[in-house]
């Protein structure tokens, strides 16, 4: 793997990590939809076209646990290295919502994102922004919703971000399978598993060789 | 411990290779007692199933004593279990209406996306098959790590031998869930493509569930007189032109059900057939689907087509048009195998259902290879082959 693909890989993984909505993005996303995309009820991330400067990627999952449970184990952001498989971790800086997160980097090195808590509504929604001068810009939400009966919850992710290397480093990111959509999918999944099952899936016959396919991937 | 790995097309070996172990909270270590091999590793054996590698191990009928547990199994050390050949986690939207092999959890997340690519969402975990099912290790090994262990291993009693339970692994249940899916009516005919295992063992479900007549078409005189020992009426394809056998002697009504117990790779001399031969051998990767297009054209107006034979990939030539303007319902998957192993143990105690009638050879372990060879180049007789990793060669 080029040092291109993985610089790329780590960053897109924070912003991943750093996901959720986009005040700037949705603002383009919603001026657009009115000027030239007819309506319908689709999410605005599955439209065929693009967020000028902002790359956006969304993803929702079902997950057969009660919304409640999920935001809670969401909210307390320690939680998340546990399934974002190139999160180091998540601690709080100051008291005002910020927090850095620290991410897998190239060469055993990290990268690090601060980021503020944007809006957040107990039990639905968690917004967050990278803060001014940020290495990456970047905007993401997640949302919990009532899945209809008895299927638990729909949790939706949607991430918003300027890719670090334009245009160059998304086409290297995704040869290398890093791109923040696959990220953000993959992250989702083992979310879904850890809070359906209690686990995280893996078809490694002995612990070594699950940790060395977690490296791997990371 | 020792393991049959696959290398390539025809080539699998026993190796030693590194003990399992507990890896996930809810897994169990399985010493394995029993082990068969099954139609669907021929596929594997015949490299017509994507995403393999130098080193599986194979296996995905197999039953056992479990000797270890993880701290969240429901499992003890010394029960006899039957595991079922796919993995489900028991917590997803899947496992809670018991469509069990479509679980969401149990495909470690990396192994997801190829097939959620080919078929739109991705499959659930299976023992023993190609890495986009998971690449989980397989049964026919000394030692198997299952996971999810509370969910899918069935605890068998110490009376009935293993010989008799081991097939509520894959094939009794899967002929059982095809007959099911034929929404079989009483006075039907059912015609079972197929006298493999899980045809014969459909063959019997269909019965059991109350159709009036079974044909049971294959080419082996051996597997056709199986079938006909367990009650069916019997088509010979290479003796007889089957769709015209089918309509006359329903009386030119056609079957009322179909199942498709072939798959993939199919044999037959139609020209389609021939066609997706030439294309599987040069690896443009055309499922051979000569009997589910046999069988659509066969089954009568408002009929039902079960489809338990395995299908990878893609295939042309097929008669959509058949399927819309005859009103055909057709009906596939993986089996569920949980849904029905309780249900069936109990069959199979009561004595209603034999299991044993189909193993026509028992190998220990080391010879493996032979088994795979024979068990493909020899199919009038070899019906069905039992693994044992504990027997001695030349037993």
């Amino acid at each position: 793997m080029t040092s291109h693909g993985r610089t790329h890989g780590a960053l897109a993984a924070g912003i991943a990590l750093a996901a959720g909505a986009i005040a700037l993005a949705l603002k383009q996303q919603n001026r657009r939809r009115h000027r030239d995309h007819p309506a319908d009820d689709a999410p605005g991330f599955t439209a065929r076209r693009d967020f000028g400067r902002y790359e956006v990627v969304g993803r929702s999952v079902t997950i057969a646990r009660p919304r409640t449970e999920l935001f809670a184990f969401w909210r307390d952001f320690s939680n998340l290295a546990q399934f974002m498989e190139n999160l180091i971790e998540v601690s709080p800086a100051g008291t005002d919502g910020h927090s850095v997160w620290t991410i897998r980097g190239p060469a055993g090195k990290s990268v690090q994102v601060e980021t503020r808590i944007a809006r957040e509504v107990d039990g639905a929604l968690i917004a967050w922004r990278s803060v001014e001068g940020s290495d990456i810009d970047t905007e993401g939400r997640v949302t919990f919703e009532d899945a209809p009966g008895q299927r638990g919850t729909r949790v939706g992710l949607i991430i918003a971000y300027v890719p670090p290397m334009g245009e160059a480093g998304r086409a290297a990111a995704k040869l290398f399978r890093r791109e923040p959509e696959v990220q953000a999918r993959h992250d989702l999944k083992r979310f879904k598993m850890l809070m359906e099952t209690g686990e995280i899936a893996t078809s490694a016959r002995r612990k070594d060789a699950a940790r060395a396919a977690q490296m791997e991937n990371a | 411990m020792r393991a049959l790995t696959w290398h390539g097309t025809k080539d699998v070996r026993v190796e030693t290779v590194d003990d399992p172990e507990i890896v996930n909270p809810r897994d169990a270590i399985i010493k394995v007692s029993s082990t068969a091999i099954c139609g669907s590793d021929l596929h594997l054996y015949d490299g017509v199933i994507p995403g393999m590698m130098a080193g599986d191990i194979l296996g995905h009928e197999f039953m056992g004593e479990v000797v270890e547990t993880g701290p969240r199994s429901t499992l003890q050390k010394g029960q006899r279990v039957v595991v079922p050949f796919t993995i489900s986690c028991g917590g997803c939207f899947h496992c809670r209406i018991e469509q069990y092999s479509a679980c969401e959890n149990s495909n470690p997340v990396e192994k997801q996306d190829a097939s959620a690519t080919l078929y739109g969402h991705p499959m659930a975990g299976l023992f023993g098959y190609s890495h986009m099912t998971g690449g989980y290790s397989g049964g026919q090994a000394e030692y198997v790590r299952v996971p999810f262990s509370d969910v899918g291993p069935i605890v068998v009693p110490d009376h009935l031998e293993d010989e008799k339970v081991l097939f509520l692994s894959d094939i009794f249940p899967t002929g059982w869930m095809a007959a099911e899916n034929a929404e079989i009516q009483p006075d039907d005919t059912v015609a079972v493509w197929g006298c493999g295992p899980v045809g014969l063992f459909a063959v019997q479900a269909a019965l059991a569930m109350g159709a009036a007549r079974v044909i049971a078409i294959d080419h082996y005189p051996h597997r056709l007189e199986l079938a006909h020992k367990l009650g069916a009426e019997t088509i010979n394809f290479r003796e007889t032109h089957v769709r015209e056998a089918l309509l006359e002697m329903t009386g030119g009504i056609g079957v009322d059900a179909a199942i498709d117990a072939v798959g993939m790779e199919a044999h037959g001399f139609a020209i389609d057939n021939m066609i997706d031969v030439v294309k599987q051998k040069v690896g443009i990767g055309a499922d051979r689907a000569s009997v589910f297009k046999q069988a659509l054209l066969a089954v009568r107006p408002g009929g039902r087509l079960s489809v338990p034979g395995v299908y990878g990939g893609m295939t042309d030539k097929f008669p959509l048009g058949a399927l819309m303007e005859k009103s055909i319902t057709v009906r596939a998957g993986q089996t569920h195998v949980q849904r029905y192993t309780d249900r069936l143990l109990a069959m199979i105690e009561e004595g209603v259902i034999d299991t044993t009638f189909l193993i026509s050879h028992t190998l220990p372990l080391e010879e493996g290879p032979r088994g795979y060879r024979c068990f493909r180049d020899e199919q009038n007789t070899w019906t069905k082959v039992v693994l044992k990793p504990g027997m001695e060669a030349g037993q």
